[in-house]
């Protein structure tokens, strides 16, 4: 008798261990996160606009069906990324995520309070790496230190009716995600005019 | 046996907690459930467990919020058979969107393709307020269509708010009613 309750005990105590190690190994382990749906469907640092949010669509739940979403897949094993996103007429924001769905950043128009919306995507040894008086030089470049390598930047339009997601949709296409290959930041801002 | 029965407890709890949900840091007001750290780094690990697990990808702290209903005011489970009346102030907030989900967080087919309403777009009265009739046949005025499902959950977003981990109750936030007005 004794001997059964202390194998349940065991068991229940030992349950708890498996619970607490599954609960903090799921993220790691688990292979439909958001990152993993959309690795399929997006290009490594380029924009990709998604599907719009309907009843068919069934790639991520609890998408707005209000908002207009591109995401860039990042990889800044090759050296740090530039965004930038033109600013939509209603609202438009960038969210920046870890390779484990971790959201460790956002901003919006009005906080970016330009129309367009640039910001510096680098590990923080990429960071360290950067010449001193660039930092200087770069006083409005915004600059996200990535906690990892990999990851996604979903980008955001609001369409404030239906009619409007057209809209939305095209000032998210006008944005771009591009690797700067060139280490000084002086060569890398001349491809800028173009757009 | 014992091993068993730690994998069973261990593996099952996980599993509920997971779908379920659990009641760390969260922000009930009203019928109204938020998370306010899930759009953070300091995020809780049943939240990540949950958000990777079902492949979501929290709104980031920067950009909003999202609060949940699946009760209404009475804690009377959301029925897509009934009329349902969301009504009421809405917190500080640039915009807002309310959508309606089936319970694997995806949209309901209708016909009219109406699938939730933004701030802008929701019909007010001469005061400002509004309501949004979320029933399976036509309303006049703001009708949300549930498709006749049996349950499904409601998703009120707050795009550029102030409204966040700081938040603390109703006052800091004012959220919607949510009343079932009548069933057949």
């Amino acid at each position: 008798m004794i001997r059964i309750v202390f194998t349940i005990i065991a068991g229940v105590l030992l349950g708890g261990v498996v619970h607490l190690v599954s609960v903090l190994a799921l993220p790691k382990i688990a292979t439909e996160d958001a990152y993993a749906r959309l690795a399929p469907i997006t290009k490594v640092n380029t924009v990709t606009q998604l599907p719009a949010a309907d009843p068919s669509n069934t790639l991520m739940p609890y998408l707005d069906p209000a908002i207009a979403v591109a995401v860039c897949r990042y990889d800044l094993s090759g050296g740090s990324i530039k965004l930038s996103v033109p600013v939509s007429q209603a609202y438009t924001s960038v969210s920046f995520y870890t390779r484990n769905d971790l959201a460790y950043y956002a901003i919006n128009d009005r906080s970016a309070g330009k129309k367009v919306i640039e910001l510096d995507l680098m590990t923080e040894a990429q960071h360290s790496d950067l010449p001193e008086d660039e930092d200087v030089t770069a006083a409005d470049r915004l600059i996200i230190d990535s906690p990892s390598t990999t990851g996604l930047i979903v980008l955001k339009a609001l369409a404030p009716e239906p009619g409007l997601m057209a809209q939305a949709q095209a000032s998210l296409a006008a944005s771009s995600c591009k690797v700067q290959t060139d280490l000084p930041a002086k060569q890398a801002e001349a491809p800028r005019g173009k757009r | 046996m014992a091993l068993t029965l730690a994998a069973a407890v261990g593996l099952g709890s996980t599993w509920m907690t997971t779908t379920r949900g659990t009641e760390f840091g969260t922000l009930t007001i009203g019928a109204w459930t938020a998370r306010p750290r899930i759009g953070t780094v300091d995020i809780d690990p049943y939240s990540r467990a949950t958000i990777t697990r079902n492949g979501e990808l929290p709104i980031g702290a920067g950009d909003g919020i999202a609060f949940a209903a699946t009760r209404d005011d009475k804690k009377k489970p959301l029925d897509g058979r009934c009329d349902v009346v969301v009504s009421g102030v809405t917190p500080a907030a640039r915009f807002w969107t309310l959508t309606l989900y089936d319970t694997k967080g995806h949209l309901v087919a209708n016909t009219l393709q109406r699938y939730g309403f933004t701030s802008e777009e929701v019909v007010r009265g001469a005061d400002g307020g509004f309501e949004i009739h979320i029933a399976p046949r036509a309303r006049a005025g703001n009708w949300l269509p549930t498709g006749g499902i049996e349950r499904y959950a409601l998703m009120f977003s707050l795009y550029d708010t102030p409204v966040g981990v700081a938040t603390r109750n109703r006052r800091d936030a004012p959220m919607p009613t949510v009343a079932t007005m009548g069933c057949p």
